[in-house]
C-alpha cells in the first residue's frame, strides 16, 4: 500500500492561538479514513489545509509524494481532491442538477451532462433534478454535495460530516455509498461525529486532540485506547 | 512660506471636517455592520435644513444648530435604523448595500423636490466677515469652529467609547453581540445609539463644509467619499487612524491647490489637463486605499441567497422578444416625434440597467458604475473613424469589454462593500478626470454619429426606437443563453458560494473579469447606440445610483425585470411632461422603492408575476380586467382620450388596480384595502403639489415630503410585518379554491411597491 | 442541599433547527434550586443548542422556556440576564479589546456599582485585580474563564449556565474552573454544565442528562452513569464488549 496524502509537521497559528500543532498522518490509496477528535481539535482546518484554503503556518502536505504546499486551491481539484463541507456550500439558487454539472464542467470531463447525470443516480437524487438547490432537506442536501464532489472525478475526497442531519436511513445509504466508492478505487478522508459510522466503515482513524494526532489505529484500536477514550471523556480526576 | 503656512491651515481645517464625517461613519459601523452610503447625505439634509431654520426662518444659530443637530440628525439617524435597516439584520451585504445606496438616492432627490436650485441663497458660515489671524494668516471663523469642532468630537468620541457605560456596551457589541447581550446589553438599543450620533456627526461636517461649498446637493453628498477615504485608512476600526486619515486627506487637497498656482505645476500630463486633480484627490486617495487591502480571504459560510434565481426559458423570451418588437412597432407609430424621443431615452436606461443583470443579477457583483461604460461607449463612438460603421460600433464594444475587464482586475480581489465603493470611485475619477477634458468632450459636448445601416435611417426617432427595441431584444436573448450556458452557470455559482466553486476548481478572478467585461460591453451599447449630443452630465456618477436601484427593484436576475426598471426610469420624463410636477415624486420614488428591499429580495417583477397569478385564476377578475382594458382602447380609438392619457390610463388599470380585483370583488372593506386607496389619493394629491405651493414653496415642499415618507413608510411596514392570516375564503365563493389568503396578501404586498 | 420541586430552569418539549437541519427533538430539561446538572454528550449531539435556546440566543422551533416558574419563550436574551441567568458561551466569556476592569463594567446594573462588582470578583479570582487594566484578550485561557465566571457572578445569579468549558484549556486548568464551580453552587447558585468531557463534570454533577443525535437519551443521579453507558454514547463501543 501506498500513502496517496501524507500530511507532514503541519502547523497552523490563528493570532496566539495554535490550531493545528505538528500533524502528521497518511492516507492510504483505496481506504476510507477516519478523522476524529472532540469539539474544536482541529479536523476543519485541517481539511482547509489540505485543499487549499488556508496555508500552514508550516509542515508539508504531499499528494502522491510531491509537495502541494503552493498550489492554488482552484488548482488543487485538477489534482484530484474533492471536498464537501461541514456548514453546506451549495450554489443554493442553482438547480440540483446544475449543481453537479458546475462541478462537471469545471473539471472539464467528456459529456459534463452524462457524468452530472451518473452522480446524481449514485446519489440517489436523479428524481429531484429540477428542484433548486436550496429548497432541499439536509439530508439530501448533504447527499448533493457529495454527488458534486464526485463530478470532478476525485482520488482523495474529503468529506466533512457528511451524516450530520441524516436520518438513519439516509446514514445508511451513506454508508453503502462510502463502501462503493472505496471500491471505485476513490480514497476517503472522513470526519465525522457519527460513530457508529466511522467505526463501521472506516479502515483507518486517526484521533485528533488540541491540535495534534493523539492515536492512529483500526475502528477496533481506536475504540480501546485509554488515551483516546481520556481525550473524549476527560481525565479521570 | 507664509503661503505654505496659509494653506497648511486650510489643510487642516478641511481635514477636520472630513474628520467629523468620518469618524461618524466609523461609529455606525462598527455598532452596527451597515456601510453607510448615504453619510453624506444625511449631512447634505442637515445642511439644507439649517439654512433653511438659520437663514429662511432667520433662527439665531445655537437654535438652529440644537434643532438640526441635537433633534433633526439623531431622529433622522433613527429612522433609518429603525424603518429602513432593522429587517436587514439577515440580509446579504449586497441588500444591506443596496438599502442605503437608496436612502441616498431618496435624499438626494428630497432635496431637489424641497430646495430647488433656483430658491437657494447663499450659505453663510459661523462669523462669516470676521477672521483670525492665525500665525499672520487670515482664517475664516467657520474654519476655526470646524478645527475646534474636530478636536471636541475626537476628545468626546474617546470619553464615551472609553468613560461611558454607553460607550463600553457599543465597544462589547463590537467585539461579540451574542456575548454582549447574555450580559444584558441591549444590541438594537446600542445601533440605535450609534446611528443618532453617527447622523448628527454627519450633520455637523454638512453644516460645516455647506459653508465652505455652498448648497450644492452633489458635492455635499460625495463628502461620504471624503469620510470612507479617511476611514478605510482606518481600517474602518481606529477612530485615531481615521482622523489621521481624514488630516492627510485634507492637507494633500490643500496643498494640491497651492500647487496648482505655482508656475512648475504642469497643466497637462501627456496633453490631459490636470484641473480636475484636486476634485478627486479624495478619490484618488480612497482608490490607492482599497487597492492596499489585502486579498480578500475565503470565507465559509457566507450569507445564504435569498434570492430566487429562476432560469429563463426559451419559449417565454422569445414570446417577450416577439411582444416587444411588435409593441414597439405599434407604439411609436402613436407617439408623437417629441414623445417618440423619450422613448428612446426609456430604451437606453433599460439597456444600461440590463447590462448589470449578468454583473450583479447572475454574477452577484455590484457595480456603481454602469453609466460610466456606457459614456465610455459614446466617447469612443464618437471618436472613431467610419462616422457610425458597424464595424466601429463593434470595436467600441470590443474596448469597453476590456476596459470593464481590466478595471475590474485590481478591484477583484476585494468583495462585497470594498468592491462596490472601488466601481464607484472608478466612476467618480473617470467623471472627473477623463470626461471633464475638454479633448473628450468638446466644450462640454459630444457628438455621437447614428449607426449606419444600409436602407435603415436611424437618425429618425422612430427607426431608431424600433431599432434599440431590436437591440435590447438582441442583448436579452444573449443573456438568455448565457444564463443557460456554462459560463452562466458558473457565474450563479459564484455568487452563490465562491468557496465551493474555488475547491471545484473555479478561477475566480477570472469569472469576476468575464462579468465585468460582459456587463462593460452592454452598458457601453447604451452609450455608442445613443446618437446625438450627449454630455458628461448624463454619465456623472449620481445617475448611476438609480440605474443600480432600479435594475435591483426590477428583480436583477431577471431581463424582464431590467427592461421594467429601464421603462420606469426612462418614462420618468415623459410623466414629468404630462403632470410636470409627478417628477418630484418619481425623483424619491426609486429610493423609496429600493428601501422596500429588504422585504423583497426577488425583486419587483416577480412580484408583480405573482400579483397576476390570483387574476388569471378568477374568471370574474380576468373579464373585468380584459373588458376595462378594452374600454380604454375603445376611447382611445373614439378620440375621447389622448395617446398619453391612455398610456397613463393603462398603467393605472394595469399595475394599480387589475392585481387587486380578486381582493376588491370578493374581499372588501379590509383595513388594507383602505391604506392602498390612502396611499393613491396621497400620490394623486401630491403631484398637484407645485401649483399649491407656489405661496409657501419650502415649507409645503416639506411637508408634502414628510406626508410621502410616512404614506410610503407605513406602506413598507405593513410589507414587512407579514398580515395576520386571513379565514381562508369559504367554499361558496367562485373560483377561490385555488388560491389562498397568502397569496392575497402576497398580491396586495405587490401592488403597495408598484406604487 | 437540593430542594426538590422547585424548578428553576424548565424546558419543555424543545425542538430547533439551524435553517432547514433540524438538531433537537423534543428535549426536556430540568434544572431543580441549588443543583448541578451536567449536560453531556459527544459532538454534534445538540448540547451547546440547548444551551443557545436556554438562554434565548436561539428561538426553538416548538417549546417553551420558563425561569423560576415564569414563562420566558421568546423573551431576547438580555431580558433573561436582567432575570438573572448568567450564561457563558462556547469559548472565551470575554470582550477581547476591552480591558479585564471594562469587562468587568458589563456587570454594573441599577443598583449594582462597579465597585461591587470589582470587589465580588477580585474576592473570587485576585489574580484578576493584577491584571485591571490589561486587555481581556491577552490573558491566558485560564484567566480568560476566570474573568468570565468572576463577571457573571458578580450579578448573583440564580442559574449559572456553563458552554464547554474545557475547550482548548489544558487538563490542569480545567480541572482548577470546576473546582470553582464547585465552590459557586455550595452558595446555592443552579448550575447547568455542558460539557464534553463527561469525566470532568459528573464528579460535581448532581444530576446528568446525557444527550445524542439531538435527543435526551439519559436523564438521571449522576452516580448512575457508568463509563460502559458514556464510552457507548461517545465512541459507539457496544457494550458488550466491556
Amino acid at each position: 500500500m501506498t500513502a496517496l496524502l501524507e500530511v507532514r509537521s503541519v502547523a497552523v497559528r490563528f493570532g496566539g492561538v495554535m490550531a493545528l500543532s505538528g500533524v502528521d498522518l497518511d492516507v492510504q490509496e483505496a481506504t476510507i479514513t477516519g478523522l476524529i477528535g472532540p469539539n474544536g481539535a482541529g479536523k476543519t482546518t485541517l481539511f482547509n489545509v489540505i485543499c487549499g484554503i488556508r496555508q500552514p503556518t508550516s509542515g508539508v502536505i504531499m499528494l502522491d509524494d510531491i509537495e502541494i504546499n503552493r498550489i492554488a486551491t482552484q488548482k488543487r481539484s485538477a489534482l484530484g481532491i474533492g471536498r464537501t463541507f461541514q456548514r453546506l456550500e451549495l450554489f443554493t439558487t442553482l438547480s440540483v442538477f446544475d449543481n453537479v454539472l458546475v462541478a462537471a464542467e469545471l473539471a472539464g470531463v467528456n459529456d459534463p451532462r452524462a457524468v452530472a447525470h451518473e452522480q446524481l443516480l449514485l446519489l440517489g437524487l436523479a428524481d429531484r433534478a429540477d428542484i433548486i438547490a436550496g429548497e432541499l432537506p439536509t439530508g439530501s442536501a448533504r447527499l448533493l454535495e457529495v454527488a458534486r464532489a464526485l463530478a470532478s472525478h476525485p482520488r482523495l475526497l474529503l468529506l466533512d460530516e457528511p451524516a450530520s442531519g441524516l436520518d438513519d436511513a439516509e446514514t445508511q445509504q451513506l454508508s453503502v455509498l462510502l463502501r462503493q466508492l472505496k471500491s471505485l478505487g476513490i480514497t476517503v478522508l472522513l470526519v465525522e461525529h457519527d460513530m457508529s459510522l466511522i467505526m463501521s466503515v472506516c479502515d483507518q482513524i486517526h484521533v485528533l486532540n488540541l491540535g495534534s494526532v493523539i492515536a492512529s489505529g483500526t475502528p477496533d484500536q481506536i475504540q480501546h485506547n485509554p488515551e483516546v477514550i481520556d481525550a473524549y471523556l476527560g481525565a479521570v480526576r | 512660506m507664509q503661503q505654505l503656512v496659509a494653506y497648511t491651515v486650510i489643510g487642516l481645517t478641511t481635514g477636520a471636517i472630513y474628520a467629523l464625517a468620518s469618524s461618524g461613519l466609523v461609529v455606525t459601523y462598527v455598532t452596527s455592520g451597515v456601510f453607510n452610503i448615504a453619510h453624506g447625505a444625511i449631512g447634505m439634509i442637515a445642511a439644507f435644513c439649517y439654512w433653511q431654520v438659520r437663514f429662511e426662518w432667520g433662527w439665531p444659530a445655537p437654535a438652529a444648530l440644537i434643532a438640526i443637530l441635537g433633534v433633526l440628525c439623531p431622529v433622522l439617524g433613527l429612522a433609518i435604523d429603525r424603518v429602513a435597516l432593522r429587517g436587514l439584520a439577515q440580509a446579504t451585504e449586497v441588500t444591506r448595500l443596496t438599502a442605503t445606496v437608496a436612502l441616498m438616492a431618496a435624499f438626494i432627490g428630497v432635496a431637489a423636490w424641497v430646495w430647488p436650485p433656483e430658491n437657494r441663497q447663499p450659505f453663510r458660515g459661523f462669523f462669516e466677515g470676521n477672521n483670525v489671524s492665525v500665525v499672520g494668516v487670515n482664517v475664516g471663523w467657520n474654519k476655526i469652529i470646524a478645527l475646534i469642532a474636530a478636536v471636541a468630537v475626537a476628545l468626546g468620541l474617546r470619553v464615551l467609547l472609553y468613560g461611558t457605560r454607553l460607550g463600553i456596551q457599543m465597544r462589547a457589541v463590537v467585539d461579540n453581540r451574542n456575548l454582549a447581550e447574555l450580559n444584558g446589553a441591549r444590541p438594537a438599543r446600542i445601533a440605535s445609539a450609534s446611528w443618532a450620533l453617527g447622523a448628527s456627526l454627519a450633520g455637523l461636517a454638512g453644516v460645516l463644509l455647506a459653508a465652505e461649498v455652498q448648497l450644492n446637493i452633489v458635492p455635499l453628498t460625495l463628502l461620504v467619499i471624503n469620510a470612507y477615504a479617511a476611514a478605510i485608512f482606518g481600517r474602518l476600526k481606529s477612530l485615531p487612524l481615521t482622523f489621521l486619515g481624514a488630516m492627510a486627506l485634507g492637507l494633500s487637497e490643500a496643498y494640491l491647490l497651492w500647487g496648482q498656482g505655482q508656475s512648475w505645476f504642469p497643466e497637462t500630463i501627456g496633453g490631459f489637463s490636470t484641473s480636475g486633480l484636486r476634485q478627486a484627490t479624495p478619490t484618488i486617495f480612497l482608490f490607492i486605499l482599497l487597492m492596499l487591502l489585502p486579498q480578500a480571504k475565503l470565507r465559509a459560510g457566507a450569507a445564504r441567497v435569498r434570492e430566487r434565481s429562476v432560469i429563463p426559458q426559451w419559449n417565454t423570451a422569445i414570446l417577450g422578444v416577439v411582444v416587444l418588437i411588435i409593441g414597439s412597432v405599434a407604439v411609436t407609430g402613436m407617439l408623437t416625434r417629441s414623445n417618440t424621443i423619450y422613448m428612446i431615452q426609456a430604451l437606453i436606461m433599460a439597456l444600461a440597467v440590463v447590462s448589470l443583470v449578468p454583473l450583479t443579477g447572475y454574477a452577484g457583483l455590484v457595480s456603481l458604475a454602469p453609466l460610466t461604460f456606457a459614456g465610455i461607449g459614446a466617447v469612443l463612438m464618437s471618436k472613431m473613424p467610419g462616422d457610425g460603421n458597424v464595424l466601429s460600433l463593434i470595436a467600441v464594444v470590443l474596448i469597453v469589454a476590456s476596459i470593464g475587464a481590466l478595471v475590474a482586475l485590481p478591484a477583484l480581489r476585494l468583495e462585497g462593500i470594498y468592491l462596490a465603493l472601488a466601481t464607484g470611485a472608478f466612476a467618480l475619477l473617470v467623471s472627473i478626470l477623463v470626461f471633464n477634458q475638454g479633448k473628450i468632450f468638446a466644450n462640454g459636448v459630444a457628438e455621437v454619429p447614428p449607426l449606419r445601416i444600409p436602407g435603415v435611417h436611424l437618425s429618425q426617432p422612430r427607426p431608431k426606437a424600433i431599432f434599440l427595441s431590436i437591440t435590447f431584444a438582441v442583448v436579452g436573448l444573449g443573456l438568455v443563453a448565457l444564463r443557460r450556458s456554462a459560463l452562466g452557470r458558473r457565474f450563479v455559482a459564484m455568487k452563490d458560494s465562491p468557496l465551493a466553486g474555488a475547491t471545484l476548481g473555479m478561477n475566480l478572478v477570472r469569472t469576476k473579469a468575464m462579468a465585468f467585461a460582459i456587463s462593460a460591453a452592454i452598458a457601453s451599447l447604451a452609450g455608442a447606440l445613443d446618437a446625438g449630443k450627449v454630455a458628461p452630465d448624463n454619465y456623472a456618477f449620481d445617475r448611476s445610483l438609480p440605474i443600480l436601484l432600479l435594475a435591483i427593484v426590477g428583480g436583477i436576475g431577471s431581463i424582464g425585470g431590467a427592461f421594467f426598471g429601464g421603462m420606469l426610469l426612462g418614462l420618468n420624463t415623459v410623466l414629468a411632461s404630462i403632470v410636470p410636477s409627478i417628477s418630484n415624486i418619481t425623483r424619491v420614488t426609486p429610493g423609496l422603492i429600493g428601501l422596500s428591499m429588504g422585504r423583497n429580495p426577488n425583486g419587483t417583477s416577480h412580484q408583480i408575476a405573482t400579483a397576476f397569478r390570483p387574476v388569471t385564476r378568477h374568471p370574474l377578475s380576468l373579464v373585468i380586467a380584459l373588458s376595462g382594458a378594452g374600454t380604454l382602447w375603445l376611447l382611445v380609438v373614439l378620440d375621447v382620450v389622448s395617446h398619453w392619457g391612455f398610456f397613463a390610463a393603462l398603467v393605472v388599470w394595469g399595475l394599480g388596480i387589475v392585481p387587486n380585483l380578486p381582493m376588491l370583488t370578493i374581499i372588501s372593506g379590509r383595513p388594507r384595502t383602505l391604506c392602498l386607496s390612502i396611499a393613491a389619493v396621497g400620490m394623486g394629491v401630491a403631484s398637484f403639489f407645485d401649483d399649491v405651493f407656489d405661496a409657501a414653496p419650502t415649507g409645503g415642499r416639506l411637508l408634502a415630503v414628510i406626508i410621502l415618507f410616512v404614506v410610503v413608510g407605513n406602506a413598507i411596514r405593513r410589507v414587512h410585518t407579514p398580515a395576520e392570516p386571513t379565514s381562508t375564503s369559504s367554499p361558496d365563493l367562485v373560483g377561490l379554491t385555488a388560491f389562498t389568503a397568502q397569496e392575497l396578501s402576497k398580491s396586495d404586498r405587490a401592488i403597495k411597491v408598484v406604487l | 442541599m437540593t430542594t426538590p420541586h422547585e424548578p428553576i430552569l424548565e424546558l419543555k418539549n424543545i425542538s430547533a433547527s439551524y435553517d432547514a437541519i433540524s438538531v433537537l427533538h423534543d428535549v426536556n430539561i430540568t434544572v431543580q434550586r441549588g443543583e448541578v446538572v451536567a449536560l453531556l454528550g459527544p459532538n454534534g449531539a445538540g448540547k451547546s443548542t440547548v444551551l443557545k435556546v436556554a438562554s434565548a440566543l436561539m428561538r426553538p422551533t416548538r417549546g417553551s422556556i420558563s425561569i423560576a416558574g415564569l414563562d420566558l419563550t421568546g423573551a431576547a436574551a438580555s431580558e433573561l440576564a436582567r432575570l438573572g441567568v448568567c450564561t457563558i458561551p462556547e469559548g472565551r466569556g470575554v470582550f477581547p479589546n476591552l480591558t479585564v476592569h471594562e469587562n468587568l463594567q458589563m456587570a454594573v446594573r441599577k443598583g449594582l456599582p462597579i465597585s461591587v462588582v470589582q470587589d465580588r470578583a477580585f474576592a473570587r479570582f485576585p489574580i484578576l485585580a493584577e491584571r485591571r487594566t490589561q486587555l481581556a484578550g491577552t490573558l491566558s485561557g485560564g484567566q480568560q474563564q476566570m474573568l468570565s465566571l468572576a463577571r457573571g457572578l458578580a450579578t448573583e445569579p440564580v442559574l449559572l449556565m456553563l458552554d464547554e468549558m474545557s475547550m482548548g484549556l489544558a487538563p490542569l486548568v480545567v480541572a482548577d474552573l470546576y473546582e470553582q464551580v464547585k465552590v459557586i453552587a455550595a452558595e446555592g447558585v443552579s448550575v447547568l454544565v455542558v460539557e464534553q468531557f463527561a469525566r470532568t463534570v459528573l464528579g460535581i454533577a448532581d444530576t446528568a442528562v446525557v444527550m445524542s443525535h439531538g435527543r435526551v437519551r439519559f436523564a438521571g443521579n449522576a452516580r448512575e452513569v457508568d463509563e460502559a453507558t458514556l464510552s457507548s454514547a461517545y465512541l459507539g463501543t457496544k457494550e458488550a464488549d466491556e
